[in-house]
């Protein structure tokens, strides 16, 4: 039992591996928070049901149009917002209060459209029965969103660092106005990380019916609450980091659901504040504490 | 210097206090009276903590959340007299603040967050099921044995003139001064001999203490509800919106915020909430984009002095 939940644990935390990836991203590059992320994450949900009710297109091949479509969203919507917000003095709260807004748009919208019915999708499109790994049973959808959190994981390391581009993007995230007086077009990266975020958010999205079963139009905001505590168990700007603060907060609420099932809904909130508490420099590795 | 007289800052609360003790012979809905002078009472409780010390709680509506529980846990199982039980959903929200103390040594963002996930947290615990016996878990509690509308609609202006004397205190006192250059710059503030985590620990537990009364007041009012009224996200979001539109710091900014834009929501949103939700989302996008210091910013930067 206790091994199974490990297991289970991992591979549920690759999963929010995921849905965090993007949104370290973000504050890696730009030092702004994006709080409307889990609203994209539910976006691409609604995405995915959308493709396979109306076209029987597959998750696989959704996550690939969503992954295109968000791109083409997310480096517009950036021109239009970040760079006026970075000209205020403390941006960083700010941003935080703005996406908040934006997160509200989304959702109102959202509902307006899309109504709040539970929407799911069956789990057996993307395969039949559970995998049985070291005596736990793991539906092959958890295996396969796993599998595509690799992925993405492996790519955005790639694009880190084998890639001049990321190597312009890692320059920004050590420091924006070095960059910036280096001549680097410190816009177009974070435009682009920008867009290569909501794609990581619209893909989690795609095998959100699937993780948590069904979704709505106001998940975005418990998502945000559980995106952050993944990059704040990990490290910042390291997708490696996220996959630690993934698997962590997994691992925890396996062991929650399997010990202490009737409070695991409680985890993310306490592991956030505990991390922030106990350790916050040393996992995010900059300062995040005054007074 | 021109000498700064008292009189503008103790007659516009008065006014507004005045015009909601009439309110409710003049026109019927009282409920709607009452949650105006809820939010007002709430916007002033943000405006304490986030006017004067910059921390912007998200998760505010904890404090409110943990006022109406305490409230109603008083009654249940103390069955306490409502004023009584009104204080302990204020201490129920003084003791929550006392326990997140801590989370003041985060900076901006990381603080909203944090505050947040802890509402939750809160929320999380009054709201399972295991405590049943305690807090009712999912299913609400009913407080009919102590209702009384009038009174506790007079109740709740007591609470919000009380607010609004807190506000008025700070923008006159030499503590809340303490308290802006603390926000504007704690390095500074500390040299110059001005105590930051007094400052910040008081400014943090009187705004908890607005909320848990105004929660206390909400949950003897209305004397039915459940844990997602009283955690309702909502409650912190229309807060935060009422005081960044109107302006942090002033008295009139949170005022105006709720009279403009919760009379407006009262006018046209109740039918499709989304279209009011869009709104206020639109308004937050704009409002930091382009005028992050609110309505009144357009009067204080032309030198004018607004209450």
């Amino acid at each position: 039992m206790l091994i199974g939940a490990i297991v289970a644990g991992v591979v549920f935390g690759l999963y929010f591996t995921l849905v965090g990836l993007g949104l370290n991203l973000v504050f890696g590059v730009m030092r702004i928070v994006n709080l409307a992320h889990g609203d994209f994450v539910m976006l691409g949900g609604y995405a995915a049901w959308w493709l396979l009710s109306a076209f029987g297109i597959h998750p696989l091949v959704a996550a690939v149009i969503v992954l295109v479509v968000f791109v083409a969203l997310g480096m517009p919507l950036y021109y239009l917002i970040v760079p006026q917000l970075q000209r205020a003095r403390d941006s960083e709260m700010l941003s935080l209060i703005l996406f908040f807004g934006l997160s509200q748009m989304i959702e109102a919208v959202a509902t307006i459209f899309l109504g709040t019915t539970e929407r799911s999708l069956p789990g057996r499109v993307l395969g039949i029965g559970p995998i049985i790994v070291l005596g736990a049973r793991l539906p092959k959808p958890w295996v396969f969103s796993a599998a595509v959190s690799a992925v993405a994981v492996a790519a955005v390391y790639v694009y880190l660092y084998r890639t001049r581009l990321g190597t312009l993007t890692r320059a920004v995230m050590v420091s924006r106005d070095e960059a910036l007086a280096t001549g680097i077009d410190v816009h177009r990266v974070s435009a682009i990380a920008f867009g290569i975020s909501l794609a990581l958010a619209g893909i989690a999205g795609v095998f959100a019916p699937f993780m948590l079963g069904s979704i709505t139009p106001d998940i975005g905001v418990g998502l945000n609450i559980t995106a952050f505590a993944v990059i704040v168990v990990g490290t910042l700007g390291n997708p490696l980091g996220t996959v630690v603060g993934g698997i962590v907060y997994g691992v925890s609420l396996m062991l929650m659901q399997t010990y202490f099932s009737s409070w695991a809904n409680l985890l993310p909130n306490l592991l956030l504040i505990a991390v922030l508490l106990v350790r916050p420099e040393g996992l995010f590795g900059r300062q995040v504490r005054r007074a | 210097m021109r000498k700064r007289t008292l009189l503008p800052d103790l007659a516009l609360p008065a006014l507004v206090l005045i015009a909601f003790a009439i309110g409710p012979y003049v026109y019927s809905n009282e409920l709607m009276l009452f949650n105006f002078v809820m939010f007002l009472a709430l916007a002033q409780g943000l405006n304490i903590v986030y006017g004067f010390t910059g921390y912007l709680p998200f998760g505010y509506v904890g404090f409110y959340g943990a006022g109406a529980y305490g409230f109603a846990l008083a009654v249940m199982h103390l069955h306490a007299p409502p004023l009584v039980a009104l204080a302990a959903g204020g201490a129920a929200a003084l003791v929550l603040a006392v326990v997140l103390l801590p989370l003041l040594r985060l900076s901006g963002a990381y603080f909203a967050i944090a505050s947040l996930a802890a509402a939750q947290a809160v929320y999380e615990v009054v709201s399972n099921p295991a405590l049943e016996n305690v807090t009712k878990g999912p299913y609400g509690v009913s407080l009919s044995a102590v209702f009384a509308p009038r009174f506790s609609y007079d109740v709740g202006l007591g609470v919000l003139a009380f607010a609004f004397l807190l506000v008025v205190w700070l923008r006159n006192s030499r503590f809340g001064l303490a308290l802006q250059a603390i926000r504007d710059d704690p390095v500074s503030a500390g040299m110059a001999g001005v105590s930051v985590v007094r400052g910040r620990t008081i400014a943090w537990l009187l705004s908890a203490l607005v909320a848990g009364l105004v929660g206390a007041t909400f949950a003897w009012h209305i004397s039915v509800f459940y844990p997602d009224t009283a955690f309702d996200l909502g409650v912190s979001i229309f807060a935060t919106v009422f005081v960044l539109f109107g302006g942090a710091t002033t008295l009139t900014g949170p005022l105006l915020g709720v009279l403009i834009l919760y009379g407006v929501y009262n006018a046209i949103g109740i039918t499709v909430p989304q279209y009011f939700q869009f709104i206020y989302g639109a308004l937050i996008v704009g409002l930091v984009l382009f005028l992050p210091n609110g309505l009144v910013s357009l009067l204080t930067t032309r030198g004018i002095r607004v209450p």
